[in-house]
């Protein structure tokens, strides 16, 4: 894969899209989702197409097999698939324009699936739910090729094979619900494949799987792109992940491609702002950040003030009529993990891992069903929290607050901006109307927003702000610990670090502790002090952020890190990957 | 520190709704809807006709004229040809006389050309009273002679005005729809906000409740409830007994809406968020959740009056629901049960036509309610 292979192939694409142009219309006129955009793809190479959240990169690949949704329509452009070049190449010299064709024509329908293959994000929403695996993937060969069913059903197990799903043979008459998100992913690729793509359009096809996976997500298209030569379009925001796949990077911004080229030109020397700027805050978020170094050098982090004393929560666990038990989820099992004054404590696991759970706990959102909840107050009182009632809750629920995931679901969007900070405040009741409204402006200002922000919903912000709205009403009534549940994960990445800081920020000025709830490392890295990582319930390892994060003890921690893509190509390849199969 | 992102030069310019609340963007989003907003009139006009019954009804309900029994209904004819070949504007009807065939005794009306009735807007009619309090004795139409009838709408077997009865019957008719609806709203909010709420063994109590109650066929028991009132009711009373009658039966599926909405917002992050801000729970639910539910209820209720006004006038149709002296839909349906008047007076179905036209508006005025309820929804990319 040298420079030399490359230029060679440079001029021979399999798909060209010219000044492809794709528009929503709306009753406020033309809206351009993807602006004139020129790429070429090239047999058996990977083009990553990198951006943020908003910048078309989704539209822009629908478009090609024009399956965007309306009122989105292509408005301009080609989209040319170089057919001779492939290896279904017929006599002569055959190119089609896909966007010349009518999207509900025949002659498209026998092109999408066979030459230009899609997987989608979701693999939960992208397999029928009611037909099985075998039968799903078989139709994909069935629909292009004449064969009969044994002949499909055999490809169809061969492909299962090939996209390393186990015991292909028990697969094949699986259903969807059986598989897990990996495995749906893994079907969706053998589906993808069914007919030997010439094209593989891939939208975020790991976004919605956990880091291990998306590590086997990764591997699995480059083994089968090394083996078909089949050319690549890899759409993700995810810029560790482009420098793991990548041939060629195109970043897409406001509907533009500002930049393309080779994926070490593009790491090591980037040309547009925009992709330093990109990369910058990559890199800044996989190394603690300098600026809470130097805050701990200050002010020492003090004694414990939260600590959770082997706090177990089982989910749906009850005494049934018949007074037989019948066993819940063990979300949280015996977490032992204490957060001390002024420090930031990372909670770093996998989708169910009971991260989210343990947060809740810890605030006793959720009753616990054994343990202790430990909390030493301003005046140095330790409180059991597990055993009180949502009235004795009242103080504690003051100095501990939390920061939610999602910023468009936790601010209510028929309040302004200003009833939504002031509510713990009014319902306080300590603060007079005029005085609330102060405390208000003041905390806007706190957290970086115009003061005109008080009148306003919160539909008029995006979702950096809104998150913004939401750290103003964690610190509204003057907490102690703020728990911040994957607070950052909605966010684009250059507003990560913004967030991030904010934090940093408020913790400088107001004295907070933080729990930072992520299954992100580089963000824990950031943030975090000390790290807990838990595994199916357990807190299996927990440290320094940097002695875990160098030296990990525990397996799964050794497979989590390993997996995480580095944002470097050079990188590629070198890690030794550790899988980690929990003995039961 | 001020957050410095960069704006998308492809946005398009403020949006006004940006500062808007929620009213305002469920008014925006209903404006949109062409069919509700027409539909939306339609009522608004339905109701302000039940409103000033008396001022546009031509004549009272209830006086009876044996000279025009089944008279057909007459066209307004709004130009006056003099006999001298001139013409002026003066609104009018042609009167008709009634023959009797002396062996048939079928009585047929023909047009006496000789015979005009002038009409008047805001002219000099029978005295009433105004809701029963303010005396009055202009009518928005009726005739100058104040012994000449017109009928736009035909008369029924009495000889009474089709169309005044109509217009007596919008009032009863649509008011009982409200009427039932606010009843069945106070059961459905209380029984289906508790359920929603509190869940666990007092939801599965209630939905049960509302389960048997959807399960029993409603027709009978209307029948078995209204022939269980008393005979010797006064009108009114009767009245109130059949709308609450109707609403015992209408309010299990405002509680399930109410419910629902419950659930669903039970596990909003926000409402999470209200309770950690301290909120006690009455607070939680008027002052977080009740404001997103509120369009969803309107809505459903919207929805729920064409069930009423269908209800009601299958009642009094059957003959035990309203009974006269009220006019109702329903009640003037009563007189178009038999082939008779089907064949010879097919005016008698006007009710009808108005009833059609009522629950068709308010049914399109629900269904543009509805997907405005939420203003939301679109817009959480």
């Amino acid at each position: 894969m040298d420079g030399e292979t490359m230029t060679s192939e440079w001029n021979t694409p399999v798909l060209e899209l010219k000044n492809l142009t794709t528009e929503f219309v709306t009753k406020r006129g033309a809206f351009r989702a993807v602006d004139d955009v020129s790429l070429e793809l090239h047999a058996g190479k990977t083009l990553c197409v990198v951006g943020e959240s908003g910048s078309g990169k989704s539209v822009m690949s629908r478009s090609i097999l024009q399956i965007v949704d309306p009122p989105g329509r292509v408005a301009g452009g080609q989209a040319l698939l170089h057919r001779h070049r492939t290896a279904r190449a017929g006599a002569g010299e055959e190119t089609v324009d896909l966007l010349k064709l009518n999207p509900k024509s025949r002659a498209i329908r026998s092109l999408r699936g066979r030459d230009v293959a899609m997987i989608f994000q979701e693999p939960m929403s992208s397999l029928s739910p009611v037909h099985r695996i075998g039968d799903q993937v078989g139709e994909a060969i069935r629909l292009h090729e004449p064969v009969s069913k044994k002949d499909a059903r055999e490809r169809t197990f061969e492909l299962l094979r090939k996209v390393e799903i186990p015991n292909p043979g028990k697969a094949i008459d699986q259903f969807p619900f059986e598989f897990s998100g990996g495995m749906r992913q893994r079907a969706m690729i053998a589906m993808a494949l069914a007919c030997n793509p010439t094209v593989l359009i891939a939208d975020e096809p790991t976004t919605a799987l956990d880091v291990t996976i998306q590590a086997e997500i990764l591997d699995l298209i480059r083994s089968i792109q090394d083996d078909s030569d089949m050319a690549v379009l890899f759409i993700t925001h995810d810029m560790g992940v482009v420098a793991e796949i990548a041939d060629e990077i195109a970043v897409m911004r406001f509907g533009k491609v500002v930049e393309t080229g080779d994926v070490y030109d593009i790491f090591e020397r980037p040309q547009h702002y925009y992709t330093q700027r990109l990369l910058n805050s990559v890199r800044e978020l996989d190394h603690p950040s300098e600026r809470r170094l130097a805050m701990r050098k200050e002010r020492p982090v003090g004694a414990p003030c939260l600590v959770s004393d082997n706090v177990r929560k089982v989910f749906g666990g009850s005494k049934s009529w018949f007074g037989t038990e019948v066993e819940g989820l063990v979300a949280v099992n015996d977490a032992e993990l204490e957060l001390r004054s002024g420090e930031n404590l990372g909670i770093v696991g996998e989708s169910g891992s009971g991260k989210t759970t343990l947060g809740r706990c810890l605030q006793r959102v959720h009753d616990v069903t054994a343990g202790r909840i430990l909390y030493t107050d301003s005046s140095g009182l330790e409180r059991d929290l597990a055993p009180l009632t949502e009235n004795q809750l009242e103080q504690p629920w003051r100095d501990i607050r939390t920061v939610f995931q999602d910023p468009f679901s936790s601010l209510n969007p028929r309040m302004t901006i200003g009833q939504i900070i002031a509510e713990p405040l009014v319902v306080e009741g300590k603060l007079t109307g005029p005085q609330i409204r102060e405390r208000v402006y003041e905390l806007l200002e706190l957290v970086g927003l115009p003061v005109s922000a008080y009148m306003r919903y919160p539909h008029a912000f995006s979702g950096g702000q809104r998150q913004r709205v939401s750290i103003a009403r964690a610190i509204a009534p003057n907490p102690r610990i703020i728990i911040a549940d994957e607070a950052t994960s909605a966010l684009d990445v250059s507003l990560r670090t913004q967030i991030l800081d904010l934090l940093l920020d408020l913790q400088e000025r107001l004295d907070l502790s933080f729990i930072l709830i992520s299954h992100d490392i580089a963000v824990i890295r950031y943030f975090c002090d000390r790290i807990a990582v838990m595994y199916r319930g357990r807190i299996v390892e927990t440290g320094d952020t940097e002695t875990v994060c160098n030296t990990p003890q525990h397996e799964y921690t050794q497979s989590l890190l390993s997996a995480v893509p580095v944002a470097d190509p050079r990188a590629r390849g070198q890690k030794q990957r550790v899988r980690y199969r929990e003995a039961i | 520190m001020t957050a410095n992102t960069e704006t998308d030069p492809r946005a398009l310019e403020q949006k006004p709704e940006d500062f808007a609340s929620q009213w305002r963007l469920i008014w925006i989003a209903f404006r949109r809807h062409r069919l509700a907003m027409t539909g939306a009139i339609i009522v608004l006009m339905f109701y302000l006709v039940g409103a000033f019954a008396e001022i546009l009804a031509p004549f009272d309900p209830n006086e009876s004229s044996s000279a025009n029994i089944y008279h057909p209904p007459q066209m307004v004819r709004f130009i006056d040809h003099d006999a001298d070949g001139g013409w002026s504007f003066s609104p009018h009807v042609i009167g008709m006389t009634m023959e009797r065939d002396k062996f048939t005794l079928k009585t047929t009306y023909t047009e006496n050309p000789e015979d005009k009735i002038y009409l008047d807007f805001f002219g000099k009619g029978e005295p009433y009273k105004l809701w029963g309090l303010i005396p009055m004795e202009r009518h928005f139409l009726t005739t100058e002679n104040s012994d000449e009838r017109f009928f736009l709408l035909g008369a029924d077997r009495l000889g009474r005005d089709m169309l005044s009865r109509t217009i007596y019957g919008t009032r009863v008719s649509m008011s009982i729809g409200l009427i039932g609806v606010g009843l069945s709203l106070l059961l459905g909010l209380i029984l289906g906000g508790v359920s929603g709420y509190y869940g666990g063994k007092v939801d599965m109590f209630i939905q049960r409740i509302v389960e048997l109650v959807i399960s029993l066929p409603t027709i009978p028991i209307w029948l078995g409830l209204s022939a269980a009132l008393p005979q010797d009711w006064s009108p009114l009373a009767r009245y109130f007994a059949i709308t609450i009658i109707l609403s015992l039966v209408a309010w299990t599926e405002l509680a399930r809406v109410v419910r629902g909405r419950f659930l669903a917002l039970r596990t909003e992050d926000f409402v999470t968020a209200a309770r950690l801000d301290g909120c006690k729970r009455g607070r939680v639910i008027f002052r977080h959740m009740m404001p997103s539910m509120v369009s969803h209820i309107i809505a459903s209720v919207t929805l729920a009056i064409p069930v009423m006004i269908i209800a009601e006038t299958s009642l009094s149709f059957l003959g035990l629901g309203l009974t006269p002296p009220i006019i109702s839909w329903g009640v003037l349906l009563k007189e178009a049960q038999n082939i008779r008047s089907i064949a010879q007076a097919p005016w008698l179905f006007a009710p009808g036509g108005a009833v059609c036209l009522a629950v068709l508006a308010l049914n399109f005025l629900g269904d543009g309610l509805r997907d405005a309820a939420d203003p939301y929804v679109q817009d959480s990319h």
